[in-house]
């Protein structure tokens, strides 16, 4: 169990120098010069090089990625003319555009992305179980058949129309609720939640979708296996039989799912605060790109993959706790 | 990551002669309702998307005209009548502002989603068979490199990278095509690993190893004996990456980094609708059911297609 543990982590850590590699390479290799972009109109050569300078764009891309790496594990000191700024570790940089450390721009955004994602999280679980757990118990008959148009309408609608289409109905038809606008949870917990309604649903729907036809499957599976019937034949009721017996082995593999799922709700969840125009890390990234803000994207790639693998070894870490067949290898 | 996805289809795939088991699929294909139906509005939509400048020209319109005329300017430029402005002229209406025509939009559109999402399909499944192949013909060291290779294609983010490369590639760079390598190059994961476990599965058959044992080069054998072998199962569930491949490309597009105006695209169409949606619906409706209507149709057929090439699902159990 240690010694898988810590494959596992060595692999992530050498997974994360390839990832913030392959950005700095992607970026250093493009013609746009962020410097023009941070020094504005009417700037010359002799201003052009001392903003060079201090982004460090004058040294080699190697000793810039190096500098780079030795932020995230030592921090590092950024020296512009007599004054030197420290970034204790993990220093991800400063942001060409706004001069501001990209952990702490990271950190503003985040409450948004995490109400976004938790609150549609807990949504859709408890939707896509019970729907699926429905689906599987009346199989083959109408609620089953209607859930499962359900499935496949919400698996083909990409967030961007389920939203714009509940935006048409809630804001536009029906009137009951306002065009969203994020207010922190501290500051207003109605407020808060009222203006989440929509953006959750949209999440909702697609995450849904995918979780009832699999717990519909997975409860039909293990409701077919044979220490279900011999529950059966014991005369346990029906009820303990699949509260207790089925409903475990058919969840088991959603904790897996959920991580592996994790890259696909990231980027659903992008498009959402997109539409909805919340100030997320969905927002920043896509803005970030755009102004060829490489430290911001950089810090976000490599945080969003870590996220990414961290969920990975943590689902399967309690996958095997939850399923004993399961040999980590 | 442990392995819990099992292989879809697993082996087996090439077991009964080719004619018999083309037949029995058509049959079972036929039968099947829905993917007949997803079959139909396909067709439709691609003959369509083909044929959008000859349509187009019917209607007596094109993507770029603006009809200034038509829009009510006291409300900020939403079309004037019902429905978005539908008329005898403008079947679907025409887009608020700019009074360009939607019908024509929508199909010019069409051609650019499926344009993308087959060419994407098609840099999916050169570098998803290359690898797959690689990870189960290449040895346990290969296998095991490229297996994490391949876990990790699956779970990323894709889309955020693509975000970051669509960005800052010159706009010189022809879009569509640049859609095609970035989406493809983010997300072969799946192609690659059926292909492994075909690989795996039929590199044990007998025929194998009698091709081996009469000299035949390891290339030779990978490209010759089992490749063919795998490939069936592989292109079935390549059809499920189109829809995929649309909504990608839909959302990016919808994202600001997709094919650039004046060429129109349903992403692009839905991203400046979410200025609309209130004083004109028609402008959501239009290039939102025109996804929905395409990635439901190649869903339906593309489901149906692996359903009936299961082996698992035939009549007589046969696996």
């Amino acid at each position: 169990m240690i010694l898988y543990l810590v494959r596992r982590l060595g692999s992530l850590l050498v997974l994360l120098v390839v990832m913030t590699a392959v950005v700095y390479g992607i970026f250093y290799a493009i013609p746009a010069d962020p410097a023009i972009l941070v020094c504005g109109k009417g700037c010359d050569g002799a201003q052009l090089a001392v903003v060079h300078h201090k982004l460090g764009l004058d040294q080699p891309i190697t000793a810039q990625y190096w500098h780079f790496l030795e932020g995230l594990v030592v921090g590092r000191d950024y020296s512009s003319g007599p004054d030197v700024t420290h970034c204790a570790a993990p220093c991800l940089g400063y942001s060409f555009q706004t001069d501001l450390p990209v952990l702490s721009l990271i950190a503003q955004r985040l409450p948004v992305s995490l109400s976004l994602t938790a609150g549609a999280l807990v949504l859709w679980t408890v939707t896509g179980v019970s729907l699926g757990l429905v689906s599987a118990l009346r199989e083959k008959r109408l609620t089953d058949r209607l859930i499962t148009v359900f499935v496949l309408g919400g698996l083909g609608t990409p967030v961007f129309v389920s939203g714009l289409l509940l935006l048409m109905v809630f804001c536009g038809w029906l009137q009951w609720l306002d065009f969203p606008v994020y207010v922190p949870l501290t500051e207003d917990p109605a407020g808060w939640a009222r203006n989440l309604i929509l953006p959750w649903l949209t999440l909702t729907i697609l995450q849904s979708a995918i979780f009832t036809r699999l717990t519909r499957t997975g409860m039909l599976e293990t409701l077919s296996e044979d220490h279900i019937r011999t529950f059966r034949a014991y005369g346990l009721p029906e009820r303990r039989v699949i509260g207790r017996h089925a409903l475990r082995g058919a969840l088991t593999p959603l904790i897996s799912i959920n991580a592996v799922e994790f890259g696909v709700v990231l980027v659903n969840a992008m498009l959402t605060e997109t539409l909805f125009g919340l100030p997320g890390i969905g927002q920043l990234i896509v803005q970030s790109s755009n102004n060829v803000d490489l430290p911001v994207v950089a810090g976000l790639t490599l945080t969003a993959g870590l996220a990414v693998v961290l969920a990975n070894t943590a689902a399967d870490l309690l996958y095997a706790t939850v399923d004993r067949r399961v040999v980590l290898a | 990551m442990t392995e819990l996805v099992t292989e879809v289809g697993g082996p087996g795939a090439p077991a009964s002669g080719p004619p018999a088991r083309a037949r029995q699929v058509l049959r079972r294909l036929r039968s099947d309702r829905p993917a007949m139906a997803g079959l139909v509005v396909t067709v439709v939509l691609i003959l369509a998307a083909v044929f959008a400048p000859l349509l187009a020209a019917i209607e007596g319109q094109d993507t770029t005209t603006f009809h200034i005329q038509l829009l009510d300017s006291a409300r900020g430029g939403v079309p004037r009548g019902a429905l978005g402005g539908v008329s005898a002229d403008h079947w679907l209406g025409v887009e608020p502002t700019t009074g360009r025509d939607l019908f024509a939009r929508a199909l010019y559109g069409a051609r650019i989603s499926f344009t993308v999402a087959f060419g994407t399909l098609v840099v999916q499944l050169l570098l998803g068979v290359a690898i797959g192949l690689a990870a189960g013909f290449g040895g346990r060291v290969a296998d095991a490199a490229l297996g994490r290779l391949i876990d990790l294609a699956i779970s990323f983010p894709q889309l955020m990278f693509a975000i970051a490369l669509l960005a800052i590639v010159p706009q010189s760079f022809p879009r569509p095509v640049l859609l095609m390598l970035v989406i493809g190059l983010f997300n072969w994961g799946g192609t690659a690993r059926l292909t492994r476990g075909q690989v795996l599965s039929l590199k044990t058959r007998d025929y194998v190893a009698a091709a081996r044992l009469s000299g035949a080069s390891p290339a030779r054998i990978a490209l010759r004996e089992i490749l063919p072998g795998a490939l069936p199962q592989v292109l079935t569930y390549a059809a499920i990456l189109l829809p995929t491949n649309m909504v990608s490309e839909a959302g990016l597009s919808f994202l600001g980094v997709g094919v650039h105006p004046p060429t129109s695209s349903w992403g692009q169409m839905l991203s400046t609708a979410t200025t609309w949606f209130r004083a004109d619906p028609m402008y959501v409706l239009v290039p939102g059911l025109s996804l929905l209507t395409a990635v439901l149709a190649f869903t339906l057929f593309a489901d149906g297609l692996r359903a009936a090439l299961d082996p698992k699902a035939s009549p007589r159990g046969r696996r």
